[in-house]
């Protein structure tokens, strides 16, 4: 029996408010009209105008899409391939290293991950550009594809993938045919993962970008030094729609597809009788 | 063959792009300060063929290492990090364990929409979360104006650019973090051991402290570590919330990386930084160890 007393519901109201208060204040003041952000002068959609006439703006955006979906993609290979080897392949030279530098991203600050991986390049003499952030973004997000794949790999009933073997699939046939649909959703939210990281991203961005590519987060954020502004606001709100739209579809997706899968085990359960 | 393939291209990509990157960082701390393209002393030169190499070796040295420790910015520097870290950390745990506690008691039917509340957050953009506070915690700000209207304070009070503002930064931001772990391991409880322990006398406050809170330490520790850590090197906080009193090691780094373009002493306080994480790190793999052993 579990008791839920006043102070569960005192403490989860006030712990949300915190949580929520300042991005509903955001997006509710995304709307002002004044140019003052603090003092509220009547609702307006000004500034969501001049942010979709401001060239930097969409410029960067458009930077910022093309890093993230290049970035998430092949992180999504990469940190599925390290899942399965990390899950799968027992034994090999130099193994300790390799999980070693699969989470060693995960806690590295990310100034130092961005100081060392702008050091490479300007060793061996690349560009800075979409390129570098890309090769940067992709470095740090497989690592976290991976994590969240193998979490999903190592529950994974093995012998259903055996049966494919023992009927003649080749092994890249059984991943494709039996463990790529069955890991499909920790797949699907590893590529969300990265995706959502790479757009999150400043500081390694700052470090890997040259003057030729500007991201988002660092339009933005050279823009809020110098204080609060209504367009960043407006720029704020879009983001959080377009995430939380994009959460709360994949949440409903996948209790859709956890509700089918059910289904189809009773049914299978129930077919050889 | 298949197989190595598999193994080698992951592995190719860490090593080309995570160890050889920061074994660049590790010689360039030992490497001096220069007025050239690149920015540092000795480089490799192969042309001069095993002379080069050992020319190379015997240039490097642990010079900045020792300027790190004579000049006073940077170990006040890391210990102010430290702290807090540390004090943001308490602070999280205290505004987190009830939210856990709260969430774990709370009936099924909605601890999902209740853990996908908390995760949600976590989806939105860092660098966004972080401006929202700029907006509530100004001299003018949505706090001050809320405040001063209650008639609670007169004038407005100065909390940005302060390190209360980079405190409540990194609560606000890393909560989360804090709160999924403890209610994972609260939500595993067995009600019935509270139930017993009140049979046997205790007061409902005493049992919390006699059972729940011991109960959920691995979740409490795991928590912590995972505030603790990404807060030592935080940037963007520091940088946007706190002000000119607030010394972090990830802002000293930036500024003497973009600023003073000093890439040598960047390298080096960036390899202290690591050897001080590498600490809590192993701690925090102690407690996730330990974890999975009573788990079976």
């Amino acid at each position: 029996m579990k008791r839920f007393s006043w102070f569960n519901a005192t403490s989860l109201t006030l712990g949300f408010a915190f949580l929520y208060l300042p991005m509903i204040i955001l997006i509710v003041y995304s709307f002002n009209a004044s140019k003052l952000v603090t003092v509220w002068a009547g609702f307006s959609t000004r500034w969501y105008g001049e942010l979709l006439r401001d060239e930097a703006f969409l410029d960067a955006a458009w930077v910022t899409l093309q890093v993230a979906v290049a970035s998430s993609t092949i992180a999504t290979v990469l940190g599925t391939m390290a899942a399965h080897v990390m899950v799968r392949a027992g034994r090999f030279w130099g193994r300790t290293l390799f999980s070693g530098m699969i989470y060693a991203p995960l806690v590295m600050p990310e100034v130092i991950t961005g100081l060392s991986l702008l050091l490479l390049f300007i060793n061996i003499g690349l560009d800075r550009g979409i390129l570098t952030i890309i090769l940067a973004h992709t470095t740090f997000s497989m690592c976290y594809v991976s994590v969240v794949v193998s979490s999903r790999l190592v529950s994974f009933d093995r012998s259903l993938e055996e049966a494919a073997l023992d009927l003649g699939c080749s092994p890249f046939e059984a991943f494709r045919l039996v463990t790529l649909p069955i890991i499909l959703p920790a797949v699907i939210s590893g590529w969300l993962l990265a995706f959502t990281l790479s757009l999150d991203d400043l500081v390694i961005a700052s470090f890997t970008a040259g003057p030729s590519a500007t991201t988002l987060p660092i339009k933005i954020f050279s823009s809020i030094r110098l204080g609060v502004s209504p367009e960043i606001n407006a720029l704020s709100t879009i983001l959080i729609a377009i995430v939380a739209a994009g959460v709360i579809t994949a949440s409903l997706v996948s209790k859709r597809a956890a509700v089918r899968q059910a289904a189809e085990e009773r049914e299978a359960v129930r077919a050889p009788a | 063959m298949r197989r190595f393939a598999l193994i080698a291209m992951p592995y190719a990509w860490l090593l080309a792009l995570f160890l050889i990157p920061f074994l660049i960082v590790l010689k360039i701390a030992l490497s001096d300060y220069a007025l050239s393209i690149p920015p540092y002393t000795p480089t490799f030169d192969l042309s001069q063929g095993w002379q080069g190499v050992r020319d190379f070796f015997a240039a490097l040295d642990f010079e900045n290492f020792v300027f790190l420790t004579t000049d006073d910015l940077y170990w006040k520097a890391y210990l102010s990090s430290v702290w807090i870290a540390a004090v943001s950390t308490f602070l999280a745990l205290l505004v987190g364990y009830p939210i856990a506690y709260g969430m774990a008691r709370a009936a099924p039917e909605w601890r999902p929409t209740l853990l996908m509340l908390v995760i949600l957050p976590f989806w939105t953009s860092f660098l966004i979360r972080v401006y929202s506070w700029i907006g509530i915690l100004s001299g003018e700000g949505y706090l001050n104006q809320f405040l001063m209207g209650l008639g609670l304070i007169d004038a407005p009070l100065t909390i940005l650019n302060t390190n209360i503002a980079v405190y409540i930064g990194i609560v606000y931001t890393y909560l989360p973090f804090m709160i999924l772990p403890i209610y994972a391991t609260l939500e595993k409880m067995d009600d019935s051991l509270l139930e017993a322990a009140e049979d046997l006398g205790c007061s409902r406050i005493s049992a919390f402290w006699l059972v729940t809170v011991p109960l959920s330490k691995t979740g409490i520790i795991a928590g912590c570590f995972l505030v603790f850590i990404p807060a030592i090197g935080e940037f963007v906080i520091p940088s946007l919330l706190g002000g000119s009193e607030t010394l972090m090691i990830g802002k000293v780094l930036w500024e003497e990386f973009f600023n003073n373009r000093d890439w040598p002493v960047a390298s080096a306080v960036a390899t202290v930084l690591l050897l001080i994480l590498v600490i809590p790190i192993v701690l925090f793999q102690r407690n996730e160890q330990k974890q999975r052993e009573a788990e079976g």
